[in-house]
């Protein structure tokens, strides 16, 4: 449990957040022409990283707006937030 | 050779004050190379070990965990064991490792205080009772006892649930699966630890893997808090760390680690003699042998590797207890924690090979691997020996995320995910 800095709304409680996972997962650009192998690492795949990790999260009670947080997971703290299509602070 | 626990040995050992009883297990230095090693000693890690040694005769291996054994999610769990599952690789799966419960004090010759009390899970929808009521058929059909109870058989054998059709979610029936229930968590990691020990098991404890060491496509060793160890098969049973130590090994899981809280109540006389189960409102309870109520919670929404869980997540598993018990009410809530729970994107377990020769996986339990702990010991042990899965473990390879094979029990297993 911890406050989330929305870039829209401020300071919130974490519960009026969502998480939606990883961050920065592209999707392909060619659907058609991947094997199963690529199909496989684009759904399932996931990094899981105990540290510093990119991750999205969306104002679901809030603005419903979408943004990027980076998140220590191993204690919660979290380091930077920034929104959509912005790029990602350097670690 | 161990001394066999029985009466006797405890009549004789109350005579010196109980102060003469003998290690459960050695404390040895690691050697420089093993058959096998096991990562992670939790119950699944010793189980595993603890197989190899009996079934397979591979007495020459290690488990090295990096805390003290049954230190994390074994003695974290609100250890329900169950075998109420929709799908015929997952009855399979789950039905072998409670054959294996059935006869496990025995085996051991530790008691792990298996105790069949009934595992009951409430419907509070019209699609909750359609559910249930398909699982019911699917189970006996897979030669797993389970029952459909109405209203009034579900108050009869559990009558301090409130069954007023009142209430929010009210009860419209349940499930019962008579040859579930629990265990003693504890009991099992030092069970299956005394008896893999007996057998010339090193048991590793306070040393942490800190990088796995390949050649090409083969494992070499481990790089541990106590220096490396050689081997050509390493079995990973690392749990909600899995994807750390996989990490190390240069390969991808499709996996998210999440906080999943329980919490026990001051003990009370006893008041519930088995265990209820609610998916819809997301609660379950039971009460342990030393009178505490035991309450399972969910799991928090983004990935964590911080052992606590938030606050509301708790409130919210409360809120659906007191509904349906109002009796406890009044109940103060003692302890709270966390465990860090491996989920897959089918929320059922890996237990296979990987594409690296030697490098085995056995994870992705999420939220109840405490009941599968000997059945899945039985079969890891059986892929990590012959190198090939067990046909009851076939269907839970890692490549079922390539072919689509998913064997997906979100929600349809009876299971509070």
């Amino acid at each position: 449990m911890f406050i989330i800095n929305c870039p829209y709304c401020g300071e919130r409680d974490q519960t009026e957040f969502s998480c939606g996972g990883e961050a920065h997962i592209e999707r392909p650009k060619q659907p058609t022409e991947l094997s199963d192998d690529q199909w496989a690492e684009y759904l399932f795949m996931r990094k899981n990283i105990k540290g510093i990790q990119f991750e999205r999260w969306n104002h679901i009670h809030g603005c419903r707006k979408w943004f990027n947080v980076v998140r220590d997971t191993s204690n919660d703290k979290i380091h930077a937030v920034y929104k959509m299509g912005e790029r990602p602070p350097v670690k | 050779m161990k001394n066999k626990y029985s009466i006797f040995s405890l009549i004789k050992n109350a005579f010196s004050g109980h102060e003469n009883w003998q290690r459960a297990w050695r404390d040895p230095a690691p050697k420089k190379e093993y058959d096998a090693i096991i990562i992670g000693g939790g119950g699944h890690g010793l189980a595993t070990a603890y197989y190899l040694a009996k079934k397979h005769n591979m007495t020459n291996i290690a488990v090295v965990e990096k805390g003290w054994i049954g230190g994390g999610n074994t003695g974290r769990n609100t250890t329900i064991i169950r075998s109420n599952y929709l799908w015929d690789a997952s009855a399979g799966l789950y039905d072998h490792a409670l054959k294996i419960w059935e006869g496990l004090s025995q085996e051991l010759n530790y008691n792990v205080m298996f105790s069949q009390r009934g595992v009951m899970n409430l419907a509070h929808n019209l699609q909750d009772v359609r559910d249930l009521k398909r699982r019911t058929h699917a189970n006996r059909l897979n030669g797993i006892d389970a029952v459909w109870l109405n209203t009034e058989q579900v108050k009869k054998f559990c009558p301090i649930i409130n069954t007023s059709p009142k209430i929010r979610y009210p009860v419209l029936g349940g499930t019962l699966q008579k040859r579930a229930g629990t265990a003693r968590h504890d009991a099992v990691a030092w069970g299956y630890a005394r008896g893999a020990d007996e057998m010339g098991v090193d048991i590793i404890q306070n040393c942490e893997v800190k990088g796995i060491k390949r050649n090409g496509d083969t494992v070499e060793g481990i790089e541990t808090t106590k220096g490396f160890i050689k081997t050509n098969k390493i079995g990973v049973v690392a749990a909600g760390h899995s994807s750390v130590i996989a990490n190390m090994a240069g390969i991808r899981l499709p996996l998210e680690s999440k906080p999943l809280q329980a919490l026990v109540s001051e003990p009370v006389k006893p008041i519930i003699d088995t265990v209820v189960m609610s998916n819809a409102v997301h609660a379950y309870i039971s009460q342990s042998d030393k009178g505490e109520l035991v309450i399972g919670a969910g799991t928090d929404s983004y990935v964590s590797y911080t052992q606590k869980g938030s606050h509301n997540i708790v409130e919210e598993t409360l809120r659906a207890i007191l509904e349906l018990y109002p009796i406890f009410s009044r109940m103060k809530m003692l302890r709270q924690w966390g465990g860090i729970v491996d989920i897959c994107p089918d929320a059922s377990p890996i237990i296979s090979k990987t594409q690296v020769k030697g490098l085995y996986f056995n994870c992705g339990w999420g939220t109840g691997g405490f009941k599968a702990t000997p059945g899945s010991g039985d079969l890891f042990a059986h892929t990590i020996a012959n190198d090939e899965p067990h046909k009851l473990n076939a269907a839970f390879n890692l490549n079922r995320f390539v072919s689509g094979d998913l064997v997906d029990e979100h929600g349809a297993a009876a299971v509070a995910h």
